[in-house]
Formats: C-alpha cells, sequence, structure tokens
C-alpha cells in the first residue's frame, strides 16, 4: 500500500488532473442522460403503445459495446479520435438508453388514484407531471441514475484504449511497464469515485423525498 | 344546482355506463347516487366536473353549461373527496390542504393559514399539520381528503365513496362530523355510495340507479322507504325498512312516565317491579339493576345492564322504539338534550304514537 501512496506522491499532477476528467466525463452525461431520458420516458409513460418500441431500443443501444461506440462517434460527430468529447457523447448515450425505461417505470410507479386526484383538484398536465408525478417517480428514477453513475465511472476507463487520458490511463501504464501498483492506484480511485458518486445522488434522492423518511 | 339534462355516457365498445340520464341536484343539499356495481353512480359524478366527458346531453352548474368551461378551470371551483382520500404521498398534511388554493394564485403562506382553519373544522389537531399522509390513519386521512376539497370554499363539492375504506365505527362519525359541517357550510354536494344505509342517512335526496345507468328512483329517504317505485328499489332497499322508516318520523311528544331511579353507590330496596334505573350525581341515566322483592341491593357498576339504548326528546320514533325495546325492563329511556333523564316509554306506548300517526294520514 505505500507504494501506491509513493506512486501517487510521485505522479500526483497527472493523477490528480486524470481524476478530474472522470468526474466531470461521469457527471455531466448523467445529467444530459437524465434530461434527454425525461421526454422519452414520459412519452412512454404517456402513450403505453410506444412504450415496448421506445425501451427495447433505448435497450439495444445499451448493447453497443463501448469500445465501437468510441470509434464510430468520431465519424458522426466529425471530432477527433482523441477528443473527451466522443467519450461524453458515448456516456450520454448509454445513461440515456439506461434511463428511458427507468423514467417510464418510474413515472408508471405513481398511483393511478393520486393522478386522479390531481386532475380534480384541476392542475393542469403540465403541472400534474412537475408538481405530483415526477416528484413521486424520484425514488425509481434516482435508483436507475445510480446505476448509470458508477456504470459510468467504469465505463471511462475503456477510452484508455483509444488514448483519451483519464484515470484509466493508470492501467494501461501498468500493463506497459509491468507494474501492479498503478493499476493498484487506478482501482482504488477508480472504486473511490464510484462510490463517492452514489452517496451524491444518495444524499440528492434524501434531500427530494423528505415524505420516505416520515 | 347542478343538472343533467338527458346525459349518456356511452363507450366505444357499445357499454352504455349512463343512459338519458335527468337529475337535479338542488343548492345546499345532498343529493346521492346510490346503486350496485355498474350503475354509472362515479361515472355520472365524474361527469360534473369533466373527469369524464358525457357522450351526449349536458350538465349545468347553475347556469353554466360544464362543457363551455376549460377542465381544469371547472374543477379547481368544485370540491372533489374521492375514496382513499387519494391524498399526495409528498406533501405534508398542511400542503394537501392548500393545493387548490395555491393552483389559483394564492400564495403557499396566505394558503397554509386557510389550510390550518380548515384542518381545526374537519376536528384534526394543529400538530398533524406538518405530517406526512402515510403518517395518518385512514379515517384521518379521509378527514383531510374532506378538508382538502373545501380549502378554495368551492360552493358545490363531489364525494365519491368518501367513508367507505374505513372501518364502520370510523365510519359513523366521520358521516355524523359530516352532517353537522353540511349543516354549518350548506354545499351542493353531490354523494356517491353503494351503501344503501349511508344513503338514507346521508341524503336530503336520494337517486337510486340501476345497472345501465338508469334512473329508478328519486325521492328523500324516507320516503323512499315508505313508498318504493318498483321491485328493484324495493329490493335494494332491502329488509327492515319499515323500522328505518321510523327513523325519518319525529315521535313528538311521547307520553313519559316518571322513573324513580336509584343513585350509583346507593343501597336499592326491592319493590314489585324489579328493574330500576340507575343514574349518576347527575341524573344522567347509566344502566338498569334488578333489586329482589323485599330485599337491598348495593348498587355497583358491575351489576348494570347495559342493554338499553337511549332515546333523546324530540327524536326520531325509530330511536323511542329502539330504547324500548333494547331496555331489559320494557321501558326505553328518554333523555334530555343535556343527558338528563327525562322519563320512560314502552314499546306499546311507542306503537300507539305510530298507529295514531298513520291513521291521521290515511284519508
Amino acid at each position: 500500500m505505500s507504494n501506491v501512496w509513493e506512486y501517487f506522491r510521485d505522479h500526483q499532477d497527472d493523477v490528480l488532473s486524470w481524476t478530474w476528467t472522470t468526474v466531470w466525463l461521469a457527471a455531466v452525461p448523467l445529467v444530459v442522460g437524465l434530461l434527454l431520458a425525461l421526454p422519452l420516458g414520459w412519452l412512454a409513460n404517456r402513450h403505453r403503445w410506444s412504450y415496448p418500441p421506445l425501451v427495447t431500443a433505448a435497450g439495444l443501444l445499451y448493447t453497443v459495446p463501448s469500445l465501437v461506440l468510441f470509434l464510430v462517434l468520431p465519424g458522426i460527430l466529425g471530432t477527433k479520435i482523441l477528443d473527451t468529447l466522443n467519450v461524453a457523447v458515448a456516456l450520454t448515450v448509454y445513461t440515456f438508453a439506461l434511463l428511458v425505461r427507468t423514467v417510464a417505470d418510474g413515472l408508471n410507479s405513481v398511483e393511478q388514484q393520486t393522478l386522479a386526484a390531481a386532475d380534480a383538484m384541476g392542475y393542469t398536465s403540465r403541472q400534474r407531471f412537475f408538481g405530483v408525478q415526477l416528484p413521486l417517480a424520484v425514488p425509481v428514477i434516482g435508483a436507475g441514475l445510480r446505476v448509470a453513475a458508477v456504470s459510468n465511472v467504469s465505463l471511462i476507463s475503456v477510452a484508455s484504449i483509444i488514448g483519451v487520458p483519464q484515470l484509466g490511463s493508470l492501467f494501461i501504464i501498468g500493463n506497459t511497464n509491468s507494474q501492479l501498483t498503478p493499476i493498484l492506484l487506478g482501482l482504488i480511485l477508480i472504486v473511490a469515485l464510484a462510490l463517492v458518486f452514489d452517496v451524491v445522488i444518495l444524499g440528492g434522492i434524501r434531500l427530494l423525498t423528505p415524505w420516505r423518511r416520515a | 344546482m347542478i343538472r343533467f339534462e338527458a346525459v349518456t355516457k356511452r363507450y366505444p365498445d357499445g357499454t352504455v355506463a349512463v343512459d338519458s340520464l335527468d337529475l337535479t341536484a338542488p343548492s345546499g343539499q345532498i343529493t346521492v347516487l346510490v346503486g350496485p356495481s355498474g350503475c354509472g353512480k362515479t361515472t355520472s359524478l365524474r361527469m360534473i366536473n369533466r373527469m369524464i366527458e358525457p357522450t351526449a346531453g349536458r350538465i349545468w352548474l347553475d347556469d353554466r353549461d360544464t362543457a363551455a368551461v376549460a377542465p381544469h378551470e371547472l374543477r379547481r371551483g368544485i370540491g372533489y373527496v374521492i375514496q382513499h382520500a387519494g391524498l399526495f404521498p409528498h406533501r405534508t398534511v398542511v400542503d394537501n390542504v392548500a393545493t387548490v388554493p395555491v393552483l389559483l394564485g394564492a400564495s403557499r403562506r396566505e394558503a397554509r393559514k386557510k389550510a390550518l382553519g380548515l384542518l381545526d373544522l374537519v376536528g384534526l389537531p394543529a400538530h398533524f399539520a406538518d405530517r406526512y399522509p402515510a403518517q395518518l390513519s385512514g379515517g384521518q386521512q379521509q378527514r383531510v381528503g374532506v378538508a382538502r376539497a373545501l380549502a378554495a370554499d368551492p360552493p358545490v363539492m363531489l364525494m365519491d365513496e368518501p367513508f367507505s375504506a374505513v372501518d364502520p365505527v370510523v365510519r359513523d362519525q366521520l358521516q355524523n362530523e359530516f352532517l353537522r359541517l353540511q349543516g354549518e357550510l350548506g354545499k351542493t354536494i353531490v354523494f356517491v355510495t353503494h351503501d344503501i344505509d349511508e344513503a338514507i342517512k346521508l341524503g336530503d335526496q336520494v337517486a337510486v340507479l340501476r345497472v345501465g345507468g338508469v334512473l329508478a328512483q328519486l325521492a328523500p329517504p324516507g320516503e323512499l322507504l315508505a313508498r318504493p317505485a318498483d321491485s328493484f328499489v324495493a329490493g335494494f332497499v332491502g329488509r327492515d325498512r319499515g323500522y328505518r322508516a321510523l327513523g325519518f318520523t319525529a315521535a313528538g311528544e311521547l307520553p313519559l312516565r316518571d322513573e324513580r331511579p336509584v343513585a350509583l353507590g346507593s343501597v336499592a330496596t326491592g319493590t314489585d317491579e324489579p328493574w330500576a334505573l340507575v343514574v349518576d350525581a347527575d341524573n344522567r341515566p347509566l344502566g338498569w339493576v334488578v333489586v329482589p322483592s323485599g330485599g337491598a341491593l348495593t348498587v355497583t357498576e358491575a351489576a348494570l345492564n347495559l342493554g338499553g339504548t337511549l332515546a333523546p326528546t324530540g327524536g326520531s320514533l325509530r330511536a323511542a322504539l329502539d330504547a324500548a325495546l333494547s331496555s331489559p325492563s320494557g321501558r326505553g329511556v328518554v333523555v334530555h338534550e343535556d343527558g338528563t333523564l327525562a322519563g320512560t316509554v314502552t314499546a306499546s306506548e311507542v306503537l300507539a304514537r305510530i298507529e295514531a300517526g298513520r291513521a291521521a294520514a290515511t284519508p
């Protein structure tokens, strides 16, 4: 373990900058993916016929191997192969694919009776969605978000193969130099980062759902 | 006033839920829609606030055609109490009650202040305000549901089986408080239930619907019991209707006999009449004891027979008759409004009163 600490001290500048890259590469796609999944999840919930095709399509999107996506996106986006934007977009696609179903199921988890009550009180459909249905879907959507966050953090390291510098680079270095220490350091930081994301999202969910602790 | 004008609801598969319904719910009164499942009572209710759109016909709210008003605006002016209360689980009790005033543009602070007043009105202590619905019992949730429906002071209230999900004791209590509240507020209420006893207890008028959404009879409850329009209504109104109808006839001035009550804790001496009425220090009846002829008995609480019901002076014939029938001595106890003893009456005396009333009513 002391080796790991030493390695970290010796390569502090690189490792910290890679950590930050990993943080924003995980965080931004999470937020953007959620924002994109909300309208589609809403659609899949609002019109039942659209649920199977939308959720199936999203599921298929998720099965595209990340490496393929990293390699294909530059062609679609017109970016350079080493651009971190490729990674950000790929992870956004995965988050989105994962959350379409979660958002639809979350909205569907709200009791019909509660929605009928909102209608009867005189909510417009927009007021009902933002004031009643979405807040009550937070526990389900939040659970999906936690899965997506952890999956993002671990997926990022794959980007090392195409040469985007982030924490996964430690694995490449370890592999090239036959050193265990950088691999260990990378593993520790990635797991720690995943935990931090999880705790932050969990905290957010608790903040948004005071009624569940009552 | 709410007026149904030849209202029909037909679903795309051909099912007719409501068939050319004509019905008027007068202002300031409770109109109960009652009938078996599939009679279209809830559909009719939900067509009033356009939760369901009629296929044909019109529904008028005073002189407004409801079809001409935007649904959300229409609904904000109509209180709605849903089965199982349907409270918003993510909002506190006070915020649930404040819902409609906030939708109507009141400030949150103003709406909360009003909501606290309403909680008091429906008999919930103020410290419930910051709880969440899941922390309340079914009966308490239903009170919050009523408070929420009243929050914007709508002239019209729709109630969809509001008391059916609570146990019988709580239901009875909620019904009584509902009647007291209506006595104060005088709303125009349409109330849906499948329970004929509830309909008869609460309704100023009762509309009995049959399967397929056809109005079988519209009448005040007393008339419904006394003169069912057809065999369906007679069957639906059910057994004991002769007895239950007595609940809608005032007993009037009954020939009360004086009792010589004994006080709790005193020693009673036996007379020819074995049953003695026991009262507390304020002359309120507690129960009956048997004092053996020629003997003596210390009157304890354990010795009390509590079988008899109490009839209020100025109550119904049903209450008076029931007091007499349920009393172990055969003498029904009648009490003043403050609970003190007025006297007793026997079943034959009540029956004589019923017969006399019938003779007077027959031409």
